[in-house]
């Protein structure tokens, strides 16, 4: 008999231990955990900040998840998340969420560095991406037939741009669709005769580490990570964490600390513009 | 268990897709203008054209390769060297996906660009999709050559039958059911490929009219999009991704159908 009760006994030890830590880890999670989930422009920066935020404030986890913007509003507003990431101004039929934001992120049009076009105009920024310029040649280029570089459907910067330039994006004639900003820097670059847009923050890294890619002006204000920060680069977007409600406990600590110079590191490693003050 | 798991998807995939029927209906999959699904717009025919399109480019180059490889690397290839080829082969079969994605990113679509703007097209993903299926199907032919009695490479060389003539009278059909199996794995692999494709075919939603247009694969639909898609979106590609499933299920149909017809024939 005690042959057989022994490991049973065993058995419904190792149980309680397991039930034990179980109950150990929902409670800490009630705790110190927040989950954020949303824009894949942000994730990799708050990624960063969490990791800064857990090491300064012991037994509390960040769970970063991308997702992209709608998906980040949306698990605000659901609740599935604790605070959402949106690379974009709140909308006005998002004025009962609250947002601050913690940076600024600019978009910039690409072209290969082979290619002699110095600027473009908005109007022809918009002939090009509607189908209407299709050669270099119209804009003062090259003879060689324009690759246009779009985003593909639900991406914030693909938003972000046809809002700039009053497009729909049935209206967009595009030879490749792409997914994040790399992909983008790597089609571009690829192709001598191609034109994109991607984030300010990577291009501007990618560029400075010899990427052939160029960054145009943009109504003759440069892409540079000045502009953006001071506001006057007209394709511009911040970079916000969005809350249903005021932010209470540890909610509102990891934003105050978002928002805080100790991490404007961070910011700048990742290429975007810190807040100002 | 698997059996169970794969019902479990197969459930999973029609409940996920279920709010799209209703709201959409499945006849709007294929009679929409277009797809732009944050206007409404559901249209998935040219992204089963782009599939299927892709599929069979890459099989019509790697189905005749693939074999006439095996067949070299079994009866022509001097043994140190078959051993070698072998090798080779069997380490481009276990290569990542996302590496022929991304070669074909920065070298095969910059060459095709010149010839022929703007460079990430049909022809780029069938390339890239061939060398992904190759392997497998000269692998699988491999195995099914190893796998042909001696004694009827004994009789036919009895017979005084020349190497060729051996081959193609006593080795291709009798080898032919495990021919079929290693092309319909290479297209089941070709029809799921995603990372690679999404890389080098430009993912414009168009059915192509040549080899240099760019497309997009229901894969790379919902890989590119999911991410981002809510609501009716999110639903629209879960219903592609069934589409995909049932012209798997379509493929694996026909293999069993050839499985049956060898037991047939060896039976006779």
């Amino acid at each position: 008999m005690a042959t057989v009760q022994r490991p049973v006994a065993v058995f419904l030890r190792c149980l309680l231990c397991v039930g034990a830590l179980l109950g150990q880890f929902s409670a800490e999670a009630k705790e110190g955990k927040l989950v954020i989930t949303g824009s894949s422009t942000m994730a990799p920066l708050v990624l960063e900040m969490g990791k800064r935020f857990e090491s300064l404030h012991p037994g509390t986890r960040i769970d970063v998840q991308t997702g992209g913007s709608s998906r980040g509003i949306a698990d605000a507003v659901n609740g599935l998340a604790d605070i959402g990431m949106a690379s974009r101004a709140l909308q006005s039929q998002e004025g009962n969420l609250h947002g601050f934001v913690i940076a600024y992120d600019g978009i910039t049009i690409i072209l290969h560095d082979s290619n002699p076009i110095q600027e473009l105009t908005d109007d022809q920024i918009k002939g090009i991406y509607s189908g209407i310029i299709t050669n270099w040649k119209t804009v003062g280029g090259l003879d060689a037939p324009i690759t246009v570089v779009n985003k593909a459907e639900g991406r914030s910067t693909l938003a972000l741009f046809l809002h700039y330039f009053t497009l729909s994006n049935r209206d967009i004639k595009a030879h490749v669709v792409i997914g994040d900003n790399e992909q983008g820097i790597k089609t571009v670059a690829g192709n001598p005769h191609a034109i994109g847009y991607v984030s300010i923050g990577t291009a501007r890294y990618d560029a400075t580490y010899g990427v052939p890619i160029r960054l145009l002006p943009l109504r003759n204000i440069p892409a540079t990570l000045e502009t953006v920060r001071e506001g006057t680069f007209p394709l511009s977007r911040p970079l916000t964490l969005v809350t249903k409600t005021e932010p209470t406990g540890l909610a509102n600590t990891f934003i105050e600390f978002a928002r805080s110079p100790a991490t404007h590191d961070l910011i700048l490693q990742h290429y975007f513009v810190p807040l100002a003050d | 268990m698997a059996g169970g798991i794969l019902l479990l998807v197969v459930a999973f995939l029609i409940l996920e897709s279920w709010p799209a029927f209703q709201d959409i209906g499945p006849a709007r999959f294929f009679t929409d203008q277009d797809w732009y699904p944050t206007e409404r717009l559901y249209l998935l025919t040219p992204m089963l054209w782009g599939t299927l399109w892709a599929t069979l480019g890459s099989i019509v180059l790697a189905a005749p390769l693939g074999i006439l490889s095996a067949i070299f690397c079994h009866y022509y290839a001097p043994p140190l060297l078959a051993t070698w080829y072998r090798r080779l082969i069997e380490l481009l079969a276990g290569i990542p996906s996302v590496v022929y994605g991304f070669w074909g990113l920065v070298v095969l679509v910059p060459v095709i660009g010149q010839l022929h703007p703007p460079g990430p097209s049909l022809l780029a993903g069938i390339l890239v999709l061939f060398l992904m299926i190759l392997p497998t199907i000269m692998l699988v032919a491999h195995a099914s050559f190893a796998k042909v009695p001696l004694s009827y490479i004994h009789s036919a060389m009895a017979l005084g039958l020349g190497r060729w003539a051996m081959i193609r009278n006593v080795l291709l059909p009798t080898a032919r059911a495990g021919l079929f199996t290693g092309i319909l794995l290479g297209i089941a692999r070709a029809l799921g490929e995603t990372m690679a494709i999404l890389m080098v075919c430009g993912n414009v939603v168009q059915t192509p009219s040549n080899l240099f247009d760019p497309i997009r694969t229901l894969t790379a639909n919902i890989a590119l999009e999911m991410a981002y898609a809510l609501g009716d979106h999110r639903s629209a590609l879960f219903v592609s991704g069934l589409l995909l499933m049932g012209m798997v299920v379509v493929f694996v149909v026909m293999a069993e159908g050839l499985q049956y017809r060898k037991l047939d024939d060896t039976a006779r």
